[in-house]
């Protein structure tokens, strides 16, 4: 039985300006699952990733078209508030960007704006648990997050995005800032996520995509070349543009 | 020949290099020998003027009379009618600015944002004595009409008019301290589900607070410095007011008064005029340091 779809796109395609980035790619991202986007650079593997919550809004030029489904609703349909899709789907992005606020500021202010009713303490200690900070930082809650290493801020960035709990958590080559140790650390936290979270990450490292993903999608100047489960991908592409690139041939 | 050639052209540029050097140099120290002179005369005649007036008078007094016997000189009034100008200029100038720096960079299409900028900026290329004109023969009458017994001269004019000059350098400045603030924030805040409105008031504005205070602290001071306005519309009667329909006088427009007038070189009431531009020169360079450390700060604050 296939699992319960929670992001799907149907003939998803985006321009900025001029440009085609992407041009109808249609796939389905499984609930639970982590899917891993791979591709050369320039190839709209982020591109594809912000659509998934409207971060593409942000850029004047951009132009969606087809239609992006979060469990069967359209999210570009009219009357859609981004703020809303954006909460429900989390991101973190490719550099750390803590706020210059205290490591517990970081983490309430989401909670905040949505009206969060409960405890914030509370929450945000599970949040910097989750994001496998909490031992590091629990003295020091009040502490300026700029003062973090950028592994810990990237793991800081998590926790702020786990803290208003999304269903999914998009992930912009999250490790791509960080030195081996932080980057294999941000491989475990993502590896504790597995399973509980329906997690959508891009990246360039094929080694990374192989070690933590579920699914493998790889696209190429703009369009999906294949996509299907991880390992059956890296042993055993069907189309010779994906070995030739898993194989580092080109890209 | 052709081994010394390297050689003489290295020299020539040698040569030419020290004569640059020399010549920046020159300028450079013209600059600064030119305010070191300014320095050096205000505190020389200064202290020909508190040889025979106490500074503890000078400052702590609330009469003002250098001219009318019997002569006082707390310069308390003047610094009274400069604040009182500038406050009033501050708070129509400060949330204005800021709000119009908030839109322009955060919610102006950027097409708007090119076109208006440097509009403000040319506002700021106004001639201040236009200013001044526009103080006397505009604001005055209107205030005049809604408040009948507002006099010829009051403080509100000029405080309308110096908020109105210093707008733009508020907007202008505060602009450039939100528009540093790193998108990567901005999309942060989005991603967690903020609204447009939430990551301007609750992101970008606190994270550009040192550069926006900076640009307040730089307008004030303009505002304290400002002459021509203030002359031409606030009058010339010191006095302890708060009262910004009344007519009162700023430390600068003192001095235009002084020297426009025949006060005798070597007077004490020629010598006042170095001890209040002394004064004024302190107060404004005070801020001026203040606002450039919070930018040094704010900037080394987002490396």
């Amino acid at each position: 039985m296939a699992p319960e779809a929670v992001l799907e796109t149907v003939g998803l395609g985006v321009r900025y300006g001029e440009t085609r980035v992407i041009e109808d790619i249609s796939l389905t991202i499984p609930k639970r699952r982590v899917v891993a986007f791979i591709g050369p650079s320039g190839c709209g593997k982020s591109t594809l990733l912000r659509c998934f919550n409207r971060m593409n809004d942000l850029v004047p030029t951009a132009r969606v078209t087809g239609q992006v489904l979060f469990r069967g609703r359209d999210l570009y349909a009219p009357g859609v508030e981004p703020a809303d899709v954006r909460r429900a789907i989390g991101m973190v992005f490719q550099k750390p960007n803590p706020f210059p606020k205290s490591i517990f500021e970081n983490i309430a202010f989401g909670l905040r704006i949505n009206g969060f009713q409960d405890d914030i303490g509370d929450r945000v200690e599970a949040s910097l648990r989750a994001a496998a900070l909490w031992d590091e930082v629990s003295h020091r809650l009040d502490a300026d997050a700029l003062g973090l290493s950028a592994g810990q801020q990237q793991r800081l960035c998590i926790a702020r995005a786990l803290a208003v709990e999304p269903e999914v958590l998009l992930m912009d080559e999250p490790a791509s800032a960080l030195d081996p140790i932080a980057t294999g650390r941000m491989e475990d936290l993502i590896g504790e996520l597995r399973g509980g979270y329906t997690i959508v990450i891009v990246t360039h490292n094929m080694q990374q995509a192989a070690r933590i993903s579920d699914d493998t999608a790889f696209l190429y100047m703009g369009e999906l070349v294949e996509y299907k489960e991880t390992q059956r991908l890296f042993t055993n592409p069907e189309d010779e543009r994906t070995e030739a690139y898993i194989t580092g041939r080109r890209g | 020949m052709r081994k010394s050639e390297p050689g003489s052209v290295s020299r020539h540029t040698r040569v030419g290099e020290r004569l640059i050097g020399a010549l920046l140099f020159g300028s450079e120290a013209l600059s600064i020998l030119a305010t070191v002179g300014i320095v050096v005369v205000l505190l020389t005649e200064s202290l020909g003027f508190f040889a025979e007036v106490s500074p503890v008078e000078f400052l702590a007094g609330t009469r003002w009379s250098p001219d009318l016997v019997p002569r006082s000189f707390g310069i308390l009034p003047l610094v009274n009618g400069t604040l009182l100008v500038a406050a009033g200029a501050a708070l129509i100038a400060l949330p204005t600015g800021l709000a119009t720096a908030i839109y322009l960079s955060e919610f102006a299409s950027l097409r708007t944002k090119r076109t208006v900028k440097p509009a403000l900026e040319i506002l700021a290329g106004i001639p201040t004595v236009v200013y001044g004109y526009f103080a006397v023969t505009l604001v005055t009458p209107v205030l005049r009409t809604l408040f009948p017994g507002v006099g010829v001269f009051n403080a509100a004019s000029a405080a309308i008019v110096v908020g109105i000059m210093i707008l733009p350098m508020v907007s202008s400045l505060s602009e450039d301290a939100l528009s540093a603030v790193p998108d990567s924030l901005r999309e942060a805040a989005y991603g967690v589900g903020a609204t447009r409105f939430e990551v301007a008031t609750r992101i970008v504005v606190p994270a550009g607070l040192p550069g926006i205070a900076a640009s307040f602290i730089l307008a004030i001071s303009r505002a304290i410095a400002e002459t021509i306005v203030v002359t031409l519309a606030a009058g010339a009667t010191p006095g302890m007011t708060l009262d910004l329909l009344q007519s009162v006088q700023t430390m600068t427009a003192y001095i235009v008064q002084v020297s426009l007038g025949d006060a005798p070189s070597g007077s004490i009431e020629y010598r006042t005029l170095f001890a209040v531009g002394l004064l004024l020169f302190l107060i404004t360079l005070a801020l001026n340091l203040l606002s450039q450390r919070m930018t040094t700060r704010f900037r080394e604050s987002f490396r």
